[in-house]
Formats: C-alpha cells, structure tokens, sequence
C-alpha cells in the first residue's frame, strides 16, 4: 500500500513526520537530505521514534536510549531488543509516499497486548 | 592487551564487555559478577516486575544469541585488586591475572541500621530482592515506604497499583529535592496525593517495631505508622570497599575522569560505581543513572585500549527517567547549578510540566514531565552547550 505522507518541503532536515496510521509510521529527513521510514512505536515500550534524537542515519528513542538504523531498523542496544520495520519511502512531484511493509511489526508488549484486546 | 577483567556483571559491565569486542578487543575477555543471574535490567523491578506484567525472562539485557565470547565467572565476588601483580582476587580463593580492568561493581541499597533479621523489611536493588517483595506485596495490607526518592516512590506508585494502602515517610521537607529542587519536587511527589497516597514528610525514622514481623514504623516526633510491610528506599552506595587497600583513589565511589580512567594505570570503572570528573560542572560526580552505566563504557574501553592515550570527549548532561503513576518524568543535566527554573509547557498542577532550569539565563537541566516531545528538545539543546 502507498500511503501520502507529506510533502518533502515541508519537511526540514533533522526533523520526522509522523503518519497516525495504525501502527504509526514515521518518515525521517536526515541532516544529509536523505528521507527514509521506520515504524513509529519503540520495540521497548511505547514511545514515539518521532520524539526521538536523530542523528546521521540513527533515531535513538527519546525514553531508553536505544538507537535504531533508519536504514535497515537494527537496534544497537538494550533495552529495546527487537528492531523495527523499515518502509519503502518514494519521493514523487515533490510529494513523500510511504509503501508499507507487508512484514508484521515488532511491537512491544504494552501495545501488542491492547491490539489483542487485553490490558493495556 | 591480551586479558581484560570486567568487574561486576550487570548494566555497566555487559556495556563494558560489548564496547570491547566493538572496538576491536580480541583478547581473554572474563566478566566477574557475585549474583547468580545473567546481566539483568534493574529498572523494571520497581516498575512492570514489580507489578507482575513482565517477566524475568523479559529482564535479560543480553539478546538472544548474543556471543561475546567471554568467559563468565558468575555467584563469585571479587575481595581485592592487586595491581603490581595484576589480579583480582576472588570469594573462592582464585585469581584472576589481566593487563586490563574494568571496576562495574554499582552500588548496593542502603539498610535502616537495626531493620535486620525483622520480617516484613525490604531494600531493593536486585532481582531476588524484588522476587521477595513482590511476593510480600501479593498478599496486600498496609505498606510503608521509608524515603521518597525515585526508587520510594516508584514502589510506592506500584504498590498504589496492587491495591495496597501506601504511606511514604520522608526526612527532608520535600521529596525529591536534591535531584529536582524544591519546587519541581514537590510537583513530582504531588502525584502521591493525587492518588491518595500518604506523604509525611519532614519527619526522621526513630526505628521499627515488632517481634519477628515488623509491625509499624516509629516517627521521631512520636507517631507509630502501622505497618505489614516496610520497604527501606533511603539511597545506595557504591560497591567499592574490596577496592580498599588497593591504591586506587576513591571518593564516594572510584574517582575517576571524564572518560573513566582511575588513578591507577590499565584499570577504568563505570557505571554507578564510578565518581566521574564532569567538564561541565568543573567537579567529579556519581550519577546512578541507567543511561551513564549504558554509554559511557564505551569511552572507558576506548581509554583502556588506548593505554590512556585518548582525548575524552565530553559526555552529554546525565539523564535519567521515572515512572510513577502512570507519568513518565524525565530529567536532564544539574538542578543544584539552576538560579531559576520555569515552567515552559503544561502546568504543575496538570502534572504534565516541561520546566526549564537557568543559570544566568543559560539552560542547565530540563524537567518533563508527560512531555517527550518538547524534552527531547531541550535535552539536545543542553549537550549542544559546552561550558
Ligand atoms: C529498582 C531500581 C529501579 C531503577 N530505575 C531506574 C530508572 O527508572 N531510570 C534510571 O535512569 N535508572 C534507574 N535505576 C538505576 C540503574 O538501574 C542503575 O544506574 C544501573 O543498574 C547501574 O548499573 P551498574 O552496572 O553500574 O551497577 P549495578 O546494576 O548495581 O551492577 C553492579 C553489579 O556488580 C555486582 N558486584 C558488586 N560488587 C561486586 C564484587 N566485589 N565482585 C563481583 N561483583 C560485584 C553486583 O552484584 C551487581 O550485579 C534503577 C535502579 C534500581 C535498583
Ligand atoms: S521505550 Fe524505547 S528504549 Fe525504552
């Protein structure tokens, strides 16, 4: 699926757009002018990539400090274990589109337990 | 450096051990930890453990498959450090030669003098202390919490949780004040009230009473607070006493620089047990905190590979996160240098403040409370000023 995101210019670099999509995605402009996405929710615990420290193609979540690779979603780190998912970005008439990943997502246990409709 | 000895087996040592391999190191690695357990996260067992919605599989730090091709020395604890014959001496009666050491033994938790041997009386700094106040706190009653610190009132917050009838006791006027300040203190320790729970502050403990099972804690100023069960969060100190007599500097921990090294040649410590020299703040500190036993390690390794050779960077301003009552707060960088503090989003009474520390006009820490987003913020902004 190919999800509009926003438009490129509307997004300087070093900073991240969140799609409020279920689970949310994020798209990254890097310092470098690059723009990539990831899946918005940590693996650890729930908390916001978008909210996070990027730096060079590194988000580092804003609560425990994991780092993911916007490139590949690998986590560096505890005490998030799992990495995320990465999504194909497509910048087209200046506009971002997000394909989406057709992998299940890595969520962690508080969200993974709500969507299955137990304790959040 | 053909043998690096890492002393203590949790965050900070597991932090140790990963740098090593990262940063080349191909040598006899040996970690050397007194608990029986794999590295572990504490943080939880104030929190989800404690609570019993995460597991102790879910503690580990290590993930699965995770080599580093150490080897372990678990259950044994180090008793000293010989640095001309380059050993540590261990419980067991054997040592172990290195050319490199790492000092990663943390801090224990603080006892109430004359709390021993009274059922019902909990510290809590591991996972076998928290096994057994979870299991206390399953059966319910009336719990006192002596100090409303972080780990007080994390325990404090969960227990609310469970259902039990909390009372925290704290010495000074308000909780929290050290690392917060006065003002931001009380905002935090606020969300005891709001939940109902009792906050006495500004009174000591007297001691406890009770036969075998404490039964209630006795107040200074004569009030006898009824108890079923008593947890003692009055601070830690840092594990170096097996360092005694082994010519390395300490001071409220192992004094060290900004980039771990100790006054003795090949041998750096991290973590809580560490005294760093801070650039920023011009003098050493000791941060307890989950996010300097993580990174800074990494330049430690650097130092002791490098055979101290290395220029040390400055480190970012210390951060560390609670949770309580389902707030998250965040705090960065030094309350005690700020002149002024200001609330710059949401509200102290909306208990979801971002509130912004100055000296001089210059910011110095950051409070968040609930505020992710904007803490993020002026958390880099404060690493972006050198001073
Ligand atoms: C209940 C709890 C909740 C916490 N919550 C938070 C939080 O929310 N946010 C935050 O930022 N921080 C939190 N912390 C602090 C954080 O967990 C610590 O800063 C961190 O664990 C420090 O890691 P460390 O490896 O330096 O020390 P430690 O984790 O204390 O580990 C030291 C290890 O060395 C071992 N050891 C000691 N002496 C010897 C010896 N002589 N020989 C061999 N081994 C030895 C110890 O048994 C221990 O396993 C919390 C801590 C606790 C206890
Ligand atoms: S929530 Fe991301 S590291 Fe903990």
């Amino acid at each position: 699926m190919m999800i509009p995101a926003c438009r490129l210019a509307d997004l300087p670099r070093g900073e991240a757009f969140r799609l409020d999509i279920d689970p949310p995605v994020s798209v990254f402009h890097t310092d470098d002018g690059e723009v990539f996405a990831i899946d918005d929710t940590c693996t650890h615990q729930d908390a916001s990539l978008a909210d996070g420290w990027l730096e060079g193609c590194e988000v580092e979540c804003p609560l425990h400090a994991s780092k993911f690779d916007l490139r590949t979603g690998a986590v560096d780190s505890p005490p998030a274990k799992l990495p995320v998912r990465t999504h194909e970005v497509v910048v087209e008439d200046g506009m971002i589109y997000v394909r989406l990943s057709t992998d299940a997502p890595n969520l962690p246990p508080c969200i993974s337990a709500r969507l299955a409709g137990g304790p959040a | 450096m053909r043998t690096v000895a890492v002393v203590g087996a949790s965050l900070a040592g597991l932090s140790a051990a990963r740098s090593l391999r990262k940063q080349g190191f191909d040598g006899r690695l040996v970690v050397i930890g007194d608990e029986l357990h794999r590295p572990y996260d504490r943080p939880p067992l104030s929190k989800e453990f404690l609570a019993g919605t995460l597991g102790e599989a879910e503690l580990a730090l290590e993930t699965d498959g995770e080599d580093l091709a150490a080897e372990w020395l678990l259950g044994t604890r180090a008793t000293g450090l010989d640095h001309t014959a380059r050993t540590v001496r261990l419980t067991d009666g054997h040592e172990v030669r290195a050319d490199g050491f790492v000092i990663a033994t943390g801090a224990v938790a603080r006892a109430l003098p004359g709390s021993e041997g009274l059922a019902g009386v909990h510290t809590l700094r591991t996972l076998d202390d928290a096994r057994a106040l979870r299991d206390e706190l399953a059966r319910g009653g009336r719990l006192v919490v002596i100090g409303g610190g972080f780990i007080g009132a994390e325990v404090a917050s969960t227990a609310y949780t469970l259902g039990l009838e909390v009372t925290v006791v704290e010495a000074a006027s308000t909780p929290l004040a050290g690392p917060l300040g006065d003002t931001m203190g009380a905002v935090v320790s606020g969300l005891h009230a709001d939940h109902g729970v009792r906050l006495l502050c500004g009174v000591g403990v007297k001691g406890l009473s009770g036969e075998h099972r404490v039964d209630a804690v006795l107040l200074e100023d004569g009030r006898s607070i009824p108890a079923d069960i008593v947890v003692v969060g009055v601070g830690a100190r840092p594990c170096v006493e097996w360092l005694a007599g082994s010519g390395i500097a300490l001071d409220n921990g192992v004094k060290c620089g900004a980039d771990g090294r100790t006054s003795l040649a090949g041998v750096v410590a991290v973590g809580d047990c560490a005294n760093w020299y801070d650039p920023r703040a011009g003098h050493h500190r000791r941060v307890e905190h989950w996010t300097g036993a993580r990174e800074r390690p990494e330049a430690a390794v650097a130092t002791l590979l490098a055979g101290g050779a290395v220029e040390p960077g400055v480190p970012r301003p210390p951060y560390f996160w609670s949770d309580q009552y389902g707030v998250r707060i965040q705090f960065a960088g030094h309350a005690a240098e700020a002149d002024s503090v200001t609330v710059e989003a949401g509200s102290a009474e909306g208990r979801d403040v971002l509130a912004v520390y100055r000296r001089a006009g210059r910011p110095v820490a950051v409070l968040g409370m609930n505020q992710p987003r904007l803490f993020m913020r002026v958390r880099k902004e404060l690493a972006a000023t050198t001073s």
